[in-house]
């Protein structure tokens, strides 16, 4: 201890110095802006919250009237949730102070600043906070498009997508083959569509037992594998197949018409087909000039901003910052940075130093998660992870310890959404 | 004598609504300010943030997954982050 005690004493003089010197700028300056914040999940939900809370004159751009989650959409369709637990309305955010534009944002002006909405109405900024999510690509996949979307969900984006397949999986009949395609990465949420294949087989193990899950993977190794692979042995056994890329899983092709989809290696005919699609940046963020050729919004990790157009910040799903996977809960620690980070530049102090947290729940039975954490710091220009810290929840754990992180699984879910919601 | 820094530190925050420092905006995505989840951070000292970061770090603490996120932060690290959080309340 004493040992530790001039290093840290070292430090702590450090740290107080740095305090000080922000005190000057920030005694001299007290300049709010006009931020607007295009997307009301949960990066630009907690974007306005927090920037709002900070002073600023928040207008929150959102195309519906609610948010509907992806995480913890898989309950739904695993049958133990319904989709109000999944749904939140910016009510609450509209009390604070922020004004909640119902309308579908079209374009981006960044020399004049301003944002134009599909109804043709302008809105004029000092910053502008874009947090779209993903697009589903209907062009990516051979076969799948907006009318195959109908009849073979990706459920990708929760709402009508969660509602429609969580019916055919009702419907489908005992003895059915559920099948999944997967995309290669990058895409939202690494670990959904193993969490996915796990919830459904929870609800097929009890209501329809001769069914089974197929997943076919464009991809290798996968997020949590070891985790998702003892569930499925343990909790599912002989229910859950996976085809990994090199086996022949990646999906080339699906044909509606006959549920069928495709591989290099052969063709399989679902009862219910689940074909979740290659992913990009949401429209608004690609109308704004922020995304590059890899589909995705390049941004600094201290603010967020745009490498490509200076004045416009992409947070979540949409944008690229390095090693850290696209989750909600990146999404919302990205937005609290974000936030600080334009508040400072606003106020002409010096933009808060990053260091940001992934941590990433699953659930593979109502009473069974485990989960991923990372911490990430800049490293040539890009989040990294702090070596020594991350990694997933010990393989072979208790069912006791199992339970307690699902427990803290919904606790997160809860804290989260009071946070962005209200 | 931490207990003095930590203190100290608290005051200068908050009298200036000092910038979050690293990793401090974090915590709140799990620890809500609300029964039966996470442990509340609104109930405890900076000394005892400092003290569990620290056991977490050292894996003398019983974690599900704190102990993963504790060995990214440093001790200096977690003391301006519980002094943030004292201030902000």
């Amino acid at each position: 201890m004493s040992a530790a005690f001039p290093s840290r004493r070292a430090a702590l003089a450090a740290a107080g110095a740095a305090a000080l010197a922000a005190l000057a700028p920030r005694a001299r300056a007290s300049t709010t802006g006009r931020v607007v914040v295009v997307g009301g999940g949960w990066g630009g939900a907690t974007a306005a919250r927090t920037l709002a809370r900070l002073g600023h004159t928040v207008t929150l751009v959102e195309r519906d009237a609610a948010y509907v989650s992806c995480p913890f959409s898989n309950t739904v369709l695993g049958g133990f949730a319904a989709m109000p637990a999944i749904t939140f309305g910016h009510d609450r955010l509209a009390a604070e102070g922020v004004t909640v534009v119902r309308a579908e944002a079209a374009d981006v002006d960044p020399v004049a600043r301003s944002l134009t909405l599909a109804d043709g109405r302008r809105l004029d900024w000092d910053r502008l906070v874009l947090s779209p999510g993903v697009e589903v690509r209907l062009d990516a996949l051979p076969g799948y498009d907006a009318t195959a979307a109908e009849t073979m969900p990706h459920a990708w984006k929760a709402g009508a997508q969660t509602d429609l397949l969580r019916r055919r999986i009702e419907a489908m009949e005992d003895g059915g083959l559920f099948v999944m395609a997967v995309p290669a990465n990058p895409y939202r949420c690494p670990p959904g569509p193993y969490e996915r294949a796990c919830l459904v087989a929870h609800y097929l193990k009890a209501a329809k037992p001769r069914s089974k899950v197929l997943i076919l993977d464009a991809k290798d190794p996968f997020s949590k594998q070891r985790l998702f692979e003892e569930a499925w042995e343990t909790l599912y056994p002989g229910m859950i197949e996976r085809v990994p890329l090199s086996g022949g899983g990646k999906v080339v092709e699906v044909d509606a018409a006959t549920q069928t989809l495709v591989t290099d290696f052969g063709a399989h005919e679902a009862a219910v087909a689940n074909v979740i699609p290659p992913q990009r940046a949401g429209a608004i963020a690609r109308a704004a000039g922020t995304v590059d050729a890899t589909g995705w919004a390049p941004v600094a990790p201290e603010s967020f901003e745009s490498r490509l157009v200076p004045g416009v910040h992409v947070i979540g799903d949409a944008c690229f910052v390095g090693q850290m996977p696209k989750s909600a809960f990146s999404a919302n620690a990205q937005a609290k940075q974000c936030a600080h980070a334009i508040d400072a530049a606003l106020r002409g102090t010096p933009p808060p130093a990053a260091k940001l947290v992934n941590t990433c729940y699953s659930l593979a039975a109502p009473d069974w998660g485990f989960t991923v954490a990372g911490v990430y710091e800049p490293v040539d220009g890009r989040l990294a992870e702090v070596k020594g810290s991350g990694g997933v929840s010990p393989l072979g754990a208790s069912p006791q310890t199992r339970a307690l992180e699902a427990h803290y699984a919904r606790a997160w879910f809860a804290a989260i959404a009071a946070e962005a919601f209200g | 004598m931490r207990l003095v820094i930590a203190a100290l530190t608290a005051g200068i925050a908050a009298s200036v609504a000092a910038a979050p420092p690293p990793g401090a905006t974090t915590c709140s995505g799990c620890h809500a300010a609300a029964e039966g989840g996470m442990p509340r951070l609104d109930r405890l000292t900076a000394e005892e943030i400092t003290a569990a970061m620290a056991g977490f770090r050292a894996g003398t603490r019983p974690a599900t997954l704190m102990d993963r996120i504790a060995r990214g932060f440093s001790e200096a690290e977690a003391e301006a982050i519980a002094a943030w959080l004292v201030a902000q309340r």
